[in-house]
């Protein structure tokens, strides 16, 4: 078999590849792979509302997200196959198995890594005890709700404050269960603002900031668990332990990008991100391999996925015409003080398409702050902010005439008050 | 007079609100720190609206249960209601994204549609 261009999952990071990949050239032919028996991804679980506000300046569900961009992928014709699971990815052809082809490989110009995100399992969490059923990730929790339509259980307690876990606490609660508490172990909550209030809020579920759960009970099923206050190290406080009858625990400790792709295929991981390194047309280490969306870096906002991706195809689209990307000038995105992460983390000025957005989070919560951007140690941009938590993915714009002046190095940090 | 605690869900800086209330009037809002936390205040306290999205069960076709939602914003207090109906309910496939599924939901006056297609089995 082969494509122009092939791109791994179909969520939304994979249909806007593909789809500012056609319009880019609409004579590529691009393939998009996909394990699921639909396209949409994590859309298709995330019922809720709040996505594309950005993008089509109203409210929309997952999957009304989705179903926009389907219609876009059939009107421009671009090929897809569903349960089909990438094995193996190199810069010029992508391995997959499906129960139609068995095990095929694709010849290609170009890949785009879309593979999303997982949830850290509980294994990953050392939380001692049995291992009683009832114990779920937010997000299994979520897809046996949404879409099997199964309950997973009456009297929940979750772990984790990120949206995911907060989006369960009233799903479930609409669904008739009692969530008794969301324990958080950081001071501050992970999640958006608003999910807070209209999630927890609105019915009361108290949110234990630096909280966490030290024991699960229960043989068969569990029947309740041991939560404790902890200290500025995480360490659970003795005699602050605090028993919760219940027959649920969720879980919602962060996501992770998948990467065994892409680490198997020898793309440089920011161990920061746990995604791909990647410069300004969103091409990792290999030439010719493309990253973007939850992959890339975890995103809270679908519309900063899809607008990214777009970047990640058209780039595709043009190193396939191209047989490769232009050289020149390299800037090094460095984060400095209170910055996780850039993404991107190198600029190549002759590859820019207007002004360049850098993403990034920061690593605690900073109050009444700055954004720092420096050109090779000089002040380029000082922005005042009255918040950042790592929570909120941050951005700053740089001129496309100020990245003219082509510096060797673009430092981000954040300057305390 | 009543004081009424909120934040604000405009932006990250959730600042606490207090509003203090004299029956139905407004008679001081406290801690937004700009015009947008004063109008959610104001609203919040007055009319609070949500939408409400979940799932409706399908026959014929080809999953059994697909995701809906309420068209406009619902009465904060008329959530569960709202759930009750739904879970009530069904529709019959084909059904195809903004279908109306529930025309007058819990007499609210505002329907639920679907926010998923499907197909016939
Ligand atoms: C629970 C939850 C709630 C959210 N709420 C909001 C919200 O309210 N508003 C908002 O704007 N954003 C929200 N988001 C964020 C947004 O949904 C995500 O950022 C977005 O879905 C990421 O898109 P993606 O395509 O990168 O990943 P995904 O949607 O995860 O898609 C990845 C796709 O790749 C496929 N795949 C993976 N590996 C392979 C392989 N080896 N072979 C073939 N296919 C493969 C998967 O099956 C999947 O379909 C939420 C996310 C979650 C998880
Ligand atoms: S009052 Fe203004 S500053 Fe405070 S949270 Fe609301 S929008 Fe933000």
């Amino acid at each position: 078999m082969k494509a122009d261009i092939v791109i791994v999952g179909g969520g939304p990071a994979g249909l806007a590849a593909a789809i500012a990949a056609a319009k880019e050239d609409n004579t590529l032919d691009i393939l998009i792979l996909e394990r699921d028996h639909e396209l949409g991804g994590i859309l298709n679980q995330c019922i809720h509302n709040g996505f594309g506000l950005h993008t089509f300046n109203e409210e929309l569900t997952g999957p009304e997200y989705a179903a926009r961009f389907e219609s876009q992928l059939d009107e421009l014709g671009i090929r897809y196959m569903l349960d089909t699971m990438v094995l193996d990815v190199s810069s010029n052809s992508v391995t997959a198995v499906n129960s139609k082809e068995g095990v095929f490989t694709v010849e290609c110009g170009a890949v785009v890594l879309c593979m999303g995100c997982r949830e850290r399992p509980r294994g990953a969490l050392n939380i001692p005890g049995l291992r009683p059923a009832g114990v779920f990730t937010a997000g299994t929790a979520q897809r046996l709700v949404n879409i099997e339509g199964y309950m997973p259980g009456k009297e929940v307690v979750i772990l984790g404050s990120g949206d995911i876990g907060l989006i369960m606490a009233r799903r479930m609660t609409l669904e008739g269960a009692k969530v008794k508490a969301v324990c958080e172990l950081m001071p501050y909550s992970g999640g958006l603002k608003r999910n807070i209030v209209q999630c927890l809020d609105d019915f009361d579920i108290p949110l234990l900031l630096s909280h966490t759960v030290i024991d699960i009970k229960g043989k068969e099923r569990v029947t309740s668990v041991v939560i404790a206050e902890v200290d500025e190290r995480a360490k659970p406080i003795p005699g602050t332990e605090q028993e919760i009858s219940c027959d649920t625990l969720l879980l919602s400790c962060g996501l992770i990008p998948e990467n065994e792709l892409s680490r198997e295929a020898g793309v440089e991981i920011n161990p920061a991100t746990n995604g791909p390194v990647v410069n300004e047309s969103f091409e990792t280490s290999i030439p010719g391999v493309f990253a973007c969306g939850n992959v890339l870096h975890v995103h809270d906002l679908v519309d900063y996925v899809s607008e990214e991706s777009g970047r990640a195809g058209r780039s595709a689209a043009r190193y396939v015409k191209n047989k490769g990307n232009g050289s020149g000038p390299v800037i090094k995105v460095k984060n400095g003080a209170g910055v996780r992460y850039t993404v991107p983390s190198s600029v190549r000025t002759s590859e820019l398409e207007g002004d360049l957005i850098i993403r990034f989070r920061s690593g605690g919560v900073y109050r009444d702050s700055y954004i720092d951007v420096l050109f090779d140690g000089v002040s380029k941009i000082h922005r005042r902010k009255p918040i950042i938590t790592p929570g909120e993915m941050e951005q700053v714009i740089l001129k496309n005439e100020d990245l003219e002046q082509a510096p060797s190095e673009i430092l981000i940090r954040i300057t305390e008050n | 007079m009543e004081k009424r605690e909120l934040t604000c869900i405009n932006c990250p800086m959730g600042c606490r609100i207090t509003v203090t209330m004299q029956g139905d009037d407004i008679i001081s809002v406290e801690g937004n720190t700009c015009k947008r936390g004063y109008l959610y205040a104001c609203n919040e306290v007055r009319t609070p609206v949500r939408t409400v999205t979940t799932t409706i069960r399908v026959e014929g076709g080809e999953v059994d249960r697909i995701s809906c939602k309420t068209k406009e914003p619902v009465p904060k207090e008329k959530i569960f209601e709202v759930m009750e109906a739904v879970n009530k309910a069904s529709c019959r496939a084909p059904v195809a994204i903004g279908d109306v599924l529930i025309p007058d939901c819990a007499g609210t006056g505002i329907p639920v549609v679907a926010t998923k297609a499907v197909s016939p089995a």
